[in-house]
């Protein structure tokens, strides 16, 4: 059942990353593919265990539910299932889960002959999720040192390991992630407000052209990034903003255990003036 | 056109991420988990910047036994320790000229060698109410102290005036001007961590009884609860100061869930709160009354004397010296000879919990 016309041409079998043709087939609108059965094993296992771990857990209030990774003791080793090997298992389900769903997009990619830039865009979420529970553990040593799987814990966990270093807004990278977020917010509603501003016109007038849309922004800072540019510099912000939200946290504890506002004495030994 | 982005992205982020590892200490770290796992209660600390094992001067001979005649019949003006025998007296002398007095100065730091009784010199003034004061704190502040006890050697560290002390800051040239005033903050000190913080809160929460009272018990805003920004933030300046005092991050005392909230803080917390009581005392008690004694070159910029902090005695350790007691070393600093008056009762730290919310049981349970 083709929903657009042009589907058919592009809903051919082949383009797959493993070779070979297994679960290479729509299912309704979905395309399934060999890393969609992995998505949906992994994601489903993830969750039953997710379950399972919280009816082991002492409350069912759905803010409160905990699965908490191991003591920092057990180090890089698996932990006992109620002492945090149900965090371990869940972990590794979610990466395959979230990475199978990369894979995906990219096979989707592939059968339309378009570029990879979204599955390249999500990939940064995935880094984002994976320097959380896996490169700062490993580096740190403990898998301990992840967050827990549950709604008020894991602020818990953001605010105590804020905390560890007195004063994180100091955290330089945390600084540059921040200011990224609020610029890709912004960029959004420019770009939103202008694209709005086009097809609205005073009533009577014809929906203006993207020419008008330049003219706005040269008229007004001398310069338009255009309207292929501002999708390139929209997803440039909202990458960097996640990207440097990961290094922010990656940063604290391997390559920085002090006070962050302490990190900034550097300037202040500069051998210029100290 | 996108080959230049590229190469300019490519740069900014490998020039910025040069500049991030630039500060960065990339060794070895030492952690410790304080809470229940996965709550993000842990100490990391970079190997290199663990404060290494104070160094314990030796005895300067064996402790002699008790007994024999008293230190207050051998010699003249004794006022704090005319009740403990003559033996231990001299050899707690011997320890101080090693814990305190100048190698070149000696005996003579504090005494006249001709009249030892004599008081003309101003340290030996000091010394008295510093004996009282050691004193005090090991028999009235052992809920902050414990067992381990302090001595001369705790802060002093073989100077005759401890390295970490504070004095009064100089203020504003115009304080009610609003140019050229700092309000104390926003520039780089070391007692606030570096942090833009105000770092003039020692005044009033080690030497005032000003009590730190910020979150409410209420959820929601409340009349009967007004806390200024300025508060919060000299507060936040003296907890960054305990934190680097203590060589800690504020998880060792608290759960940032609630700073408030005692049923979710680990015991340290009660321990510190204790401390500053304790500092309190000391200031105002035994270094504030000495204020007519002090030369002007032993005071402050404002004539005030040099006062203690968290640091004075712990300097980046949880447990000062790494927790070694050198108490059985001076067994007469431990508790008032009954020449010594009675001083400040010790109060009740708050009745536990004062939470704004039930600990969740999972956080409890461990």
């Amino acid at each position: 059942m083709a929903l657009l016309s042009f589907e058919r041409k592009y809903r051919v079998r082949g383009g797959t990353l493993i070779g070979g043709d297994l679960f290479d087939f729509w299912v309704g609108p979905f395309y399934v593919g060999f890393f969609g059965v992995t998505t949906a094993i992994s994601a489903l296992l993830g969750t039953l265990l997710i379950f399972y771990a919280a009816s082991l857990g002492p409350t069912w209030n759905p803010w409160l539910i905990s699965i908490a990774p191991p003591d920092i003791s057990y180090g890089l080793r698996l932990a006992p299932l109620r002492d945090g090997g149900f965090w371990q298992i869940i972990t590794i389900m979610a990466i395959i889960a979230f990475v199978s769903w990369a894979l995906r997009e990219v096979e989707i990619c592939r059968k339309l002959g378009i570029g990879y830039h979204v599955p390249f865009a999500y990939g940064f979420a995935i880094f984002a999720y994976v320097s959380l529970e896996v490169i700062r553990p490993f580096l740190l040593g403990a898998w301990g040192f992840g967050f827990p799987y549950g709604i008020f814990s894991h602020l818990d966990w953001v605010s105590n390991t804020g905390y560890q270093y007195l004063h994180f807004h100091y955290n330089p990278a945390h600084m540059i992630a921040v200011s990224f977020f609020f610029v890709t917010g912004g960029a959004l509603a420019f770009h939103g407000a202008l694209v709005l501003s086009s097809v609205n016109p005073a009533p009577g007038e014809a929906v203006k052209s993207p020419e008008y849309e330049d003219a706005f922004f040269r008229d007004t800072i001398g310069y338009s990034v255009g309207t292929l540019g501002i999708h390139r510099l929209g997803l440039f912000l909202a990458l960097s903003a996640g990207f440097w939200s990961a290094i922010c946290i990656i940063i604290s504890g391997p390559l920085w255990t002090r006070g962050w506002p302490e990190w900034w004495t550097w300037w202040l030994n500069l051998p210029i003036w100290s | 056109m996108s080959r230049i982005l590229v190469k300019a992205t490519i740069t900014a982020i490998s020039g910025l991420g040069i500049m991030l590892l630039g500060g960065c200490e990339p060794g070895h770290k030492q952690t410790s988990q304080n809470g229940y796992r996965g709550a993000g209660l842990n100490q990391i600390v970079d190997a290199r910047h663990v404060v290494p094992a104070a160094v314990i001067p030796p005895e300067a001979y064996a402790l002699p036994p008790d007994g024999g005649p008293l230190a207050g019949q051998s010699y003249q003006n004794l006022k704090v320790l005319g009740g403990i025998s003559k033996d231990r007296f001299d050899h707690l002398m011997a320890n101080i000229n090693q814990w305190v007095a100048p190698p070149a100065a000696g005996c003579t730091y504090c005494h006249n060698p001709a009249n030892m009784a004599s008081d003309e010199k101003y340290t030996k003034v000091v010394a008295r109410q510093m004996l009282l004061m050691t004193q005090t704190i090991n028999s009235q502040w052992s809920p902050h102290v414990k067992q381990t006890g302090v001595t001369c050697y705790t802060c002093h560290r073989g100077n005759a005036v401890p390295v970490n002390k504070w004095a009064n800051a100089v203020g504003a040239p115009n304080p009610d001007s609003i140019t050229g005033n700092r309000y104390g903050q926003n520039a780089p000190n070391a007692d606030v961590g570096y942090a833009s913080l105000p770092s003039n809160g020692f005044a009033e929460y080690l030497n005032g009884a000003k009590n730190i009272r910020l979150a409410a018990d209420t959820a929601l805003p409340s009349k009967d609860h007004v806390v200024s920004v300025k508060d919060a933030e000299k507060t936040y300046g003296l907890m960054v100061h305990l934190s680097t005092a203590l060589g800690v991050n504020c998880t060792y005392c608290h759960n940032t869930q609630s700073f408030r909230a005692w049923n979710l803080s680990r015991p340290q917390r009660a321990t510190a709160w204790y401390g500053i009581r304790m500092v309190r005392d000391i200031n105002q008690h035994h270094i504030g009354i000495l204020q007519s004694v002090f030369p002007d070159y032993r005071k402050g910029p404002l004539g005030d004397p040099y006062k203690v902090n968290c640091t004075t005695c712990h300097q980046g350790q949880a447990k000062p010296l790494g927790g070694v007691s050198m108490i059985a070393q001076a067994p007469a600093l431990k508790g008032p000879t009954p020449a010594a008056p009675t001083v400040v009762a010790v109060p009740a730290a708050p009745s536990a919990p004062l939470a704004l919310n039930d600990a969740p049981a999972l956080l409890a349970r461990k």
